[in-house]
């Protein structure tokens, strides 16, 4: 039995349905994010799991026992907010000692944890201080503190790393995941970053107008998107109309427009005749000089149409004869070289065979 | 640099010779005028004799001050009138709070309007809402009737309820009601919401919330509605005048005398000076307390 079992859940706000017969399993331990665009519905499948909302259908289970009628107060289930709400007249030990006060904890058990958890974020000497008195990384580990401090059979964390620049993201996200491999507390985490998702979770649930999409771990759901609003979700994916002409269960034979025959990865259910888009990712495009005949299948004449540097990587978008756009990544691993191609050079784009999927038009 | 001097001068040069003119040098005057001696019909005496007549009480004098201590019944007034003025900011703390809590949490818009109806009755003039007590409260109004036929089902004998210590209490709460939940109000419409959230999340109940999260972040509210409350109550002479009976007067009645009915100058300017000095101290201890209270906060 999982952990937390949401059934069939839905929420509308008058005509506006936030969480639409929704359903999702997560085991203990786990560390599952909830990612969507903001409206997806994910902050009000959190509410309603955390208490401080309600279902209007379906059931959320937690161990087994529905939850329906018990106040957020007396749920197994604690919440870091996204503004961390500490208490900004309590010192930093006193946030993190509220909620085993509010538990009844004797004194002596209270101190012990509290300086425990003190010592497991990283700020051992900051118990007197107030949160005012911290900066932004220090305020969320403490409201990690807080949230964990009591042993919660569930922590929400509510898009936490929002507010944080990008350095120091990175860094909460790594003692993050050191956290909750150490306390082993089941965490469910809310974020409109994908790649926050994919770095932090076991699995992921991708979100779109208050539906689940996919659920998955975070290499499926970026290599095996199943279908278009997930694979453009996440990471960055370039697509083309296509048609099926050939559906073996070993490779599928597409038609692009303008362009020609392509070789794509089998995938199941589809069948000749079947229109959608041939999606790949930049990182799996290879650019090349025209002169250097590929060996791939995949290939074709185009011209670089515009590039963006980032310093370890230049992302050239390359327009085809059909006049398709393509996004073809290179990392600048030459010392010295800043670019391979400039804006208007011909050049070949070729793909593994492999590489790229078949997914149904968007809706 | 020059100039810069000057724009502040421009500035905050007008209020301070208001406050000059007419709250130092009128102290200073008072406190000189509670050293000298009362004149014959009134006033002062003079500093010094006029030459033909040399008898009687001329230049300065403590005798203000020792009057003031000769006779507990002054002391006693101040006191009683301290009494009244903390159980007065008391309850319209108590009336005040839930108030404040309703108006701070209620949508924009119906905020503003109770925010209205609370300074509404600022429109019409004082003494005139003190006259309004004065028939609601008295012999024959409704409220009179209907208290004394209840205590009268219980066999106790009929009450007035004007010209009482009660009255007088009343009176006080009615008019100094809006000082307290202006700034009530101001401060826990700024409470994060998400606190209360985090709190219940973390176990806390709802008395808990208020107990550990609402009251402690209000306490700068309650300190200065409690001020704006308790120090204008303690010089108050109207409220007792018109609804007080003769044994309920405090000590801004006993002031008012002095100046209009006695005409002993001296003395009323001791007992300004001393309840001057007892509002200080007052306002300090609890300025004090307040810091050391809400010190090292954000708020």
């Amino acid at each position: 039995m999982a952990l937390l079992e949401i059934r069939n859940v839905t929420r509308r706000f008058g005509s506006y349905t936030a969480v639409d017969n929704v359903s999702i399993d997560v085991e203990a331990g786990e560390f599952f994010t909830l990612l969507g665009p903001s409206g997806c519905g994910k902050t009000t499948l959190l509410r309603m799991i955390a208490g401080f909302d309600l279902p209007d259908s379906g059931q959320i289970m937690l161990d087994g026992k529905d939850m329906v009628g018990i106040p957020p107060e007396k749920r197994p289930v604690h919440t870091v907010f996204q503004t961390y709400a500490l208490f900004p007249h309590m010192t930093v030990a006193d946030n993190i000692a509220f909620p085993l006060r509010m538990a009844g904890k004797a004194p002596q058990e209270i101190k012990k944890r509290v300086n425990e958890l003190l010592e497991r974020v990283h700020l051992p000497n900051f118990g007197n201080r107030f949160p005012h008195e911290l900066s932004g990384g220090q305020k969320q580990r403490v409201a990690f503190a807080r949230g964990l401090v009591n042993r919660p059979r569930l922590l929400l964390l509510d898009e936490p790393l929002g507010a944080l620049d990008a350095k120091l993201r990175e860094e909460m996200q790594i003692e993050l995941i050191n956290l909750q491999k150490e306390i082993g507390i089941t965490f469910i985490f809310v974020t409109h970053a994908q790649d926050e998702a994919l770095a932090l979770s076991h699995r992921i649930a991708v979100m779109n107008r208050g539906n689940v999409e996919q659920i998955d771990e975070p290499s499926k759901i970026y290599s095996a998107p199943r279908n278009h609003f997930v694979a453009d979700f996440i990471g960055k994916i370039s697509v083309m109309n296509a048609a099926v002409i050939e559906a073996a269960s070993s490779h599928l034979k597409l038609a692009i427009e303008g362009l020609g025959e392509v070789t794509a990865p089998a995938r199941e259910g589809v069948e000749v005749g079947d229109k959608g888009v041939l999606a790949i990712r930049p990182e799996q495009v290879r650019i090349s000089h025209p002169s250097n005949a590929s060996q791939l299948k995949n290939h074709f004449r185009g011209k670089v149409h515009d590039f963006l540097y980032v310093g370890d990587v230049t992302t050239y978008i390359v327009e085809l004869v059909n006049g398709a756009y393509i996004e073809a990544l290179l990392p600048n691993s030459a010392p010295g070289r800043a670019k391979f191609f400039e804006v208007d050079d011909e050049v070949t784009i070729s793909w593994r065979h492999d590489a790229g999927i078949f997914l149904d038009n968007p809706q | 640099m020059k100039e810069k001097r000057l724009a502040r001068l421009l500035v905050s040069g007008p209020p301070l010779l208001f406050l000059i003119v007419f709250f130092v040098a009128p102290s200073l005057i008072m406190i000189l005028t509670s050293l000298r001696f009362p004149g014959e019909f009134g006033g002062l005496a003079p500093i010094t004799p006029p030459s033909d007549q040399a008898v009687g009480e001329y230049g300065f004098t403590p005798d203000a001050y020792q009057f003031f201590f000769s006779d507990f019944i002054y002391t006693e007034i101040f006191l009683k009138s301290f009494a009244v003025a903390f159980g007065t900011t008391l309850i319209c703390l108590i009336l005040a709070y839930p108030l404040a809590v309703l108006i701070a949490r209620s949508r924009k818009h119906l905020r503003n309007l109770m925010v209205l109806l609370v300074i509404l009755p600022f429109a019409s003039n004082f003494l005139i809402r003190i006259y309004a007590w004065m028939i609601i409260l008295g012999p024959e109004s409704a409220l009179s009737h209907f208290v004394n036929t209840v205590l009268g089902a219980f066999g106790i004998a009929p009450v007035t309820l004007l010209f009482s210590p009660f009255a007088v209490l009343i009176g006080m709460v009615y008019v100094h009601l809006p000082f307290m939940v202006l700034p009530l109000y101001t401060n826990l419409e700024k409470h994060d919401p998400s606190l209360l959230d985090a709190a219940q999340d973390l176990g806390a109940n709802a008395w808990q919330r208020f107990w550990r999260v609402t009251w402690p972040l209000s306490l700068p509210g309650v300190f200065s509605g409690s001020a704006l409350v308790f120090i204008p109550v303690l010089g108050m002479f109207a409220v007792p005048d018109i609804l007080g009976g003769t044994g309920d007067i405090l000590i801004g009645n006993l002031i008012k005398d002095q100046f209009l009915g006695t005409r002993d100058w001296p003395f009323g300017s001791a007992l300004s000076i001393m309840l001057t000095l007892a509002v200080l101290s007052v306002a300090g201890l609890t300025t004090w307390f307040a810091r050391s209270a809400t010190g090292q906060r954000a708020l």
